[in-house]
């Protein structure tokens, strides 16, 4: 439809492999260092994200509370713990949802061609023809406030971009000599794709699985924060950062390390993803 | 050629109008309470809204028929343009998405120009010396604004320039002085793409043997950089316009709403939150043929730019 605008640029990737490598290196540390914070943070941080202290209302970083109390004296650790787990528990909800029909969606595609392959690329096309947000809009409108149509809009709009891949990669790898080979040998429709052209298929998810975590966690912090996503009370990191702004000049932190965590978690996926050139 | 390009964009328009409209019915089906007395409230006021209104409006527009119908009526309705009535002001959809169309447009377009003034002259410089320091400095930028989704950016530069310094208002609508921040604020995140898609493409014009003879016949830098470099690089950028009206629409709607100026993406969320499906079908028409319009004169911009497309597309087929 717009082969134009896909092509990939031919960009001159002087840049050594060695610089790619590092940057995967340092975003799977972050990443590492982030989850293990959202995980551990909520169980071992004894605080309750909703727990409320008025006496505490914007209390400093410091003393009960070690990052300071938001301006229902809610400890903010607590709720920052607690985001991070939100985000990422959505998040790669939102990717396998996407990324399983995707993928298999593609090799079928491939495999079976003919009808089933036009039908399911006519939806994908159909998908694409609309930019992402304005899907994920569309669905929201149908109950806002509410995580299902979210997760459901974000995956919808996700999966194109698994299936494409993975049927472009199926197409090619079925006329290989040693698929053919298989095939003539006797092996079954079933032992070829699952042992010979899944593996294959699998080794192009993680960059297009670490770009769809980023794009979720994105997404979902930012529809919070326009009020149509999730809504407070619940410890969202874009709610909480709209919620919050209005106290900036007494409590500019309040506002700055809920950015951090999704900068910093956005910028983990981005590392690992490796297409930091361009 | 031009005519292959405008019939797969119109298929494309077609497809997104079908896909808009189907959930917009779907969504006005399940939607509480009775429809009528809905639109009969919205058009003549709650106060002066009975139950003979409500039968009447139940009677023009159709409501009791049978729900395959009422789908086809509808798709008819938006095929000769009709976008209905707004269910919250009662006002027709067309006539106050063409004031706001209006407000977004602007704010679009000076985002657009805001970018393009930054990224590709940042992107010439630094592919002009690959791996010089203005080549790191930009990537570096570059991986840091594109981590930073656009309402925290936005939130940043309100911190900075209106709560900080105090230079420009934090949100709302009025005067040119309104539009800068949420313009800037999607310049920078379009810039952070483009500058890299130019450093690359001004790197691989550098490295080709036409740039060495222009260097060696005399051109001085500026000279060459123009004449051989910005129309060569240019092609890429321009090209890579098609993806980032993605980012441009998505913006629109999440910086109009954070800076809470009124355009279309700000009546969108409004709408939904309202429940005003009428309004959310027209907003989100309007943006999606938008986008698709964009996408056609990015094409056709890229024929112009590069004329061995055409030749190749020949060749291919």
């Amino acid at each position: 439809m717009n082969a134009l605008t896909r092509t990939p640029l031919r960009a001159t990737c002087a840049r050594q492999p060695n610089a790619v490598f590092s940057a995967r290196y340092w975003g799977g540390g972050l990443l590492l260092a982030l989850a293990l914070f959202a995980l551990l943070g909520a169980w071992l941080i004894e605080a309750d994200p909703n727990r409320q202290n008025l006496m505490a209302s914007l209390a400093p970083p410091g003393g009960d509370y070690l990052l300071g109390a938001d301006h229902y004296g809610r400890d903010l650790l607590a709720r920052l713990a607690h985001g991070a787990r939100l985000s990422f528990g959505l998040a790669v909800l939102t990717l396998l949802s996407a990324a399983v029909p995707g993928t298999l969606l593609g090799i079928l595609a491939a495999w079976r061609g003919g009808i089933t392959e036009r039908l399911l690329v006519t939806l994908a096309d159909a998908v694409m023809a609309l930019p992402g947000l304005l899907l994920v809009l569309l669905l929201i409108a149908f109950s806002p406030g509410h995580y299902v149509p979210l997760v459901l809009g974000l995956s919808l709009s996700l999966w194109v971009e698994f299936f494409r891949v993975s049927r472009a990669r199926t197409a090619t790898l079925l006329i290989q000599p040693h698929l053919e080979a298989a095939r003539l040998l006797g092996f079954g429709i079933g032992y070829r794709l699952r042992r010979m052209v899944l593996p294959e298929v699998a080794a192009q998810l993680p960059t297009l699985c670490s770009f769809a975590l980023a794009t979720a966690v994105i997404g979902i912090s930012t529809l919070s924060a326009i009020s149509v996503g999730l809504r407070p009370p619940t410890p969202e990191l874009g709610s909480m950062i709209v919620e919050l702004l209005p106290y900036y000049a007494e409590a500019p932190w309040l506002v700055l390390l809920p950015s951090l965590l999704i900068v910093l978690l956005v910028l983990a996926l981005q590392l690992i993803g490796g297409r930091i050139n361009t | 050629m031009m005519s292959r390009l405008v019939t797969a964009r119109l298929l494309q328009a077609l497809v997104a109008a079908l896909l808009i409209a189907t959930l917009c019915f779907a969504m006005m089906q399940t939607l509480p309470g009775d429809a009528a007395m809905r639109i009969a409230a919205s058009r003549y006021g709650p106060d002066a809204m009975s139950q003979q209104l409500a039968e009447a409006v139940r009677l023009e527009l159709g409501l009791e028929r049978p729900l395959l119908t009422q789908y086809a009526a509808s798709l008819m309705q938006l095929a000769r343009l009709d976008l209905g009535y707004s269910l919250v002001s009662g006002a027709p959809v067309i006539e106050e998405l063409k004031v706001q169309l209006g407000h977004s447009l602007w704010l679009a377009l000076l985002a657009l120009a805001l970018s393009l003034l930054f990224g590709p002259t940042l992107g010439l410089l630094a592919g002009i010396r690959p791996g010089g320091w203005v080549d790191r400095l930009s990537l570096g930028l570059s991986i840091l604004l594109r981590a930073l989704p656009p309402f925290v950016l936005g939130l940043l530069l309100i911190m900075v320039f209106s709560l900080w310094l105090g230079w420009l208002p934090p949100a709302g609508f009025g005067s040119w002085r309104h539009l800068l921040l949420p313009a800037l604020t999607l310049a920078l995140g379009l810039a952070a793409l483009s500058s890299r898609v130019t450093r690359d493409a001004m790197a691989e014009v550098a490295a080709a043997p036409y740039f060495a003879y222009g260097r060696q016949k005399g051109l001085d830098g500026l000279a060459l950089a123009g004449r051989h470099g910005a129309r060569n690089a240019a092609i890429p950028v321009v090209a890579y316009l098609g993806l980032q009206s993605v980012y441009l629409i998505e913006g629109v709607v999440v910086v109009e709403s954070l800076f809470a100026f009124p355009g279309i993406g700000h009546a969108l969320v409004h709408a939904i939150i309202a429940r005003d499906v009428p309004m959310v079908q027209g907003t989100v028409l309007i943006m999606g043929l938008l986008f698709i319009f964009i996408n056609l004169l990015v094409d056709t911009l890229c024929r112009r730019l590069d004329p061995r497309l055409n030749a190749w597309q020949e060749v291919r087929r």
